[in-house]
């Protein structure tokens, strides 16, 4: 699948601008605050209908403005689809794909595939475990919509469980037979998440401990853990042992939605144990891992989005990551950077099919 | 125009009483009002009178808690309806939907909503003890249990079959899947997946 073209109409720092890609490597370099992430994001928007940072929409409209618009052409399976994104202020998004609305955003996530490693995957190292669950569950949901749905029934059972746990503490009133019947959705809803992330992170590990080696060619042992209390007891049993402890505290305190991930290398946590380019190595061999897995599963390879990638790397690892992405594992593929010259010989090493945008605040020159 | 500056208290008033109904807000609201000030008097009567009426002469019926003119409804005094039969739906407008089907001829049971602690919702706020107690009777061969299929809706199921099964009934649910009309691939992979799985035998009606 391939980005042909894209246009955009106040969005973010973007009065107006026009891309045509190619179906390679396609760089934007330029100083720091010229609009080279907002491009990635506003492809972003396009694959999965909101921006990376998680933001209002209503914030990507360009100051001073009421509205922006996001259109991309996509080559998708031999058939030119256009998909449209616009955003009014007070108003609900419009999505479309050639030219029909959506009724669910959710119909399209899943349909233009894309991958994003930023900077601000540092969260998944040193944020909290619910930035690792998401991670999870997105990376699931993009290509198993039963997983999502039942991520979804899951989370509604937790609610109304707590829902009543709050009241039960009100009224002071107990009714285990009430409680049961929240468990036993929670049961049927929960074990089979369980064991989907478990496959998936099964599954996940030597792709990703195959891309740690390339890029940071060393000899750290990296691993990803899943730990969740339910590798040693079944869910119904779980809530049973955690009964007078959840009526207490008034939530439900076990179960899928208190699981976490851990990152280790060479036995112990990144988080206190590795270096910034050791974590920005682990961050990247986990997206492109998240990728392989979604081109697999899907028969369709995502688009890959680099933002700032070559940040805190030494030399050798940047020569690693140049080698990794400039050979035939990834598809389309869109990079930012700071360094011009950097991204030249890259392009020059990787063969045809490539474009290099330069960024000025006000205009875009396409570079040769 | 500032809809707040009112030249009749009168005016005020019933613009704010119309303003409380649901999906009515204060400019559909001004708009009523001005419409029934240009009506004829006997014309507004009517209104008012229906609406006292209906508040005050109103029952519930007491088999089956549907809306009512007198104690029991036209449904479950109805000697040619089924009633071995009943389905238990979740308010009176589902009453109204099955009924449109034509293809129902038993009773109902109206719950009064589902089960949801969120809403503060649970058991002793809908009619359970009067379901059980309808089945624990006697006489009732089939329970069909035709709620929305939400969680809540499900748990409530649940709930009921926890409270029925100890007796002799039959406990159905409706069928869930591709609707009636749908191309498959327009029909969404949990539906599609439900009906793959519940398929059914083929049989030609001859």
């Amino acid at each position: 699948m391939q980005l042909q073209k894209l246009f955009l109409l106040d969005f973010k720092n973007y009065v107006e601008a026009d891309f045509s890609f190619g179906p390679k490597i396609n760089c934007f370099t330029g100083n720091n605050g010229v609009g080279k992430t907002n491009i990635l994001d506003a492809i972003h928007y396009l694959s999965l209908c909101k921006s990376h940072l998680n933001t209002q929409d209503s914030l990507n409209i360009r100051h001073g403005r009421d509205s922006f618009m996001i259109q991309g052409e996509f080559l998708r399976n031999g058939l030119t689809e256009q998909v449209h994104c616009g955003v009014k202020q007070n108003q609900k998004k419009h999505f479309q794909r050639n030219k029909k609305e959506y009724s669910r955003l959710s119909d399209h996530i899943g349909l233009f595939p894309s991958i994003m490693v930023s900077p601000s995957d540092n969260a998944l190292i040193g944020e909290g475990s619910v930035e690792r669950r998401r991670f999870m569950d997105s990376a699931i949901s993009q290509f198993d919509k039963v997983y999502l749905e039942q991520l979804v029934m899951y989370q509604k059972a937790v609610y109304q469980r707590n829902a009543l746990l709050k009241s039960f503490q009100e009224t002071h009133q107990f009714s285990p037979e009430m409680l049961s019947l929240w468990d036993d959705q929670m049961i049927q809803y929960g074990e089979p998440v369980f064991s989907r992330r478990e496959d998936f992170i099964r599954e996940l590990t030597p792709v990703f401990q195959y891309f740690y080696q390339e890029i940071s060619g060393a000899e750290e042992k990296v691993e990803l853990v899943y730990s969740s209390r339910m590798h040693h007891a079944s869910l119904k049993d779980l809530l049973a042992g955690a009964l007078s402890r959840d009526r207490i505290l008034q939530y439900t305190t076990v179960g899928p939605h208190k699981d976490d991930l851990q990152w280790m290398m060479n036995g112990f946590p990144i988080r206190k144990f590795g270096s910034q380019g050791q974590q920005k190595s682990f961050l990247t061999a986990l997206k492109f891992a998240n990728y392989d897995f979604i081109a697999q599963k899907n028969e369709t390879r995502p688009i890959l989005l680099l933002d700032d990638l070559f940040d805190k790397f030494d030399n050798k690892r940047v020569e690693n990551i140049v080698r990794l992405v400039s050979g035939g594992r990834f598809g389309q593929i869109f990079i930012t950077d700071t360094h011009t010259e950097r991204m030249k010989e890259l392009l020059a090493f990787s063969g045809s099919g490539n474009r290099h945008f330069l960024i000025h605040g006000d205009h875009i020159e396409i570079i040769d | 125009m500032n809809i707040n500056s009112f030249s009749s208290k009168l005016l005020e008033n019933a613009v704010n009483e119309f303003a409380k109904l649901p999906g009515i807000g204060r400019k559909t609201s001004l708009r009523l009002v001005l419409h029934l000030l240009r009506k004829d008097f006997t014309e507004v009567e009517q209104l008012s009178d229906a609406m006292l009426r209906l508040r005050r002469e109103i029952c519930y019926c007491k088999i089956c808690h549907n809306i009512s003119d007198s104690e029991i409804c036209e449904i479950c005094s109805n000697p040619l309806r089924d009633h071995t039969t009943v389905c238990v739906v979740e308010s009176v407008k589902d009453v109204m939907s099955v009924e449109n089907t034509m293809q129902y001829k038993g009773l109902y049971h109206v719950l009064g909503g589902i089960i949801s602690p969120i809403d503060g919702i649970g058991p002793d706020d809908l009619t359970f003890d009067a379901l059980e107690k309808k089945v624990s009777e006697g006489g009732i061969n089939e329970i069909i249990l035709a709620l929305s299929t939400t969680m809540e809706g499900d748990t409530t199921n649940f709930y009921i079959y926890r409270r029925l099964n100890k007796y002799p009934v039959k406990i159905t649910t409706l069928a869930r899947g591709v609707s009636v009309g749908d191309e498959l691939e327009y029909a969404d992979q949990i539906t599609l997946g439900r009906s793959l799985i519940n398929r059914q035998l083929f049989v030609m009606e001859s």
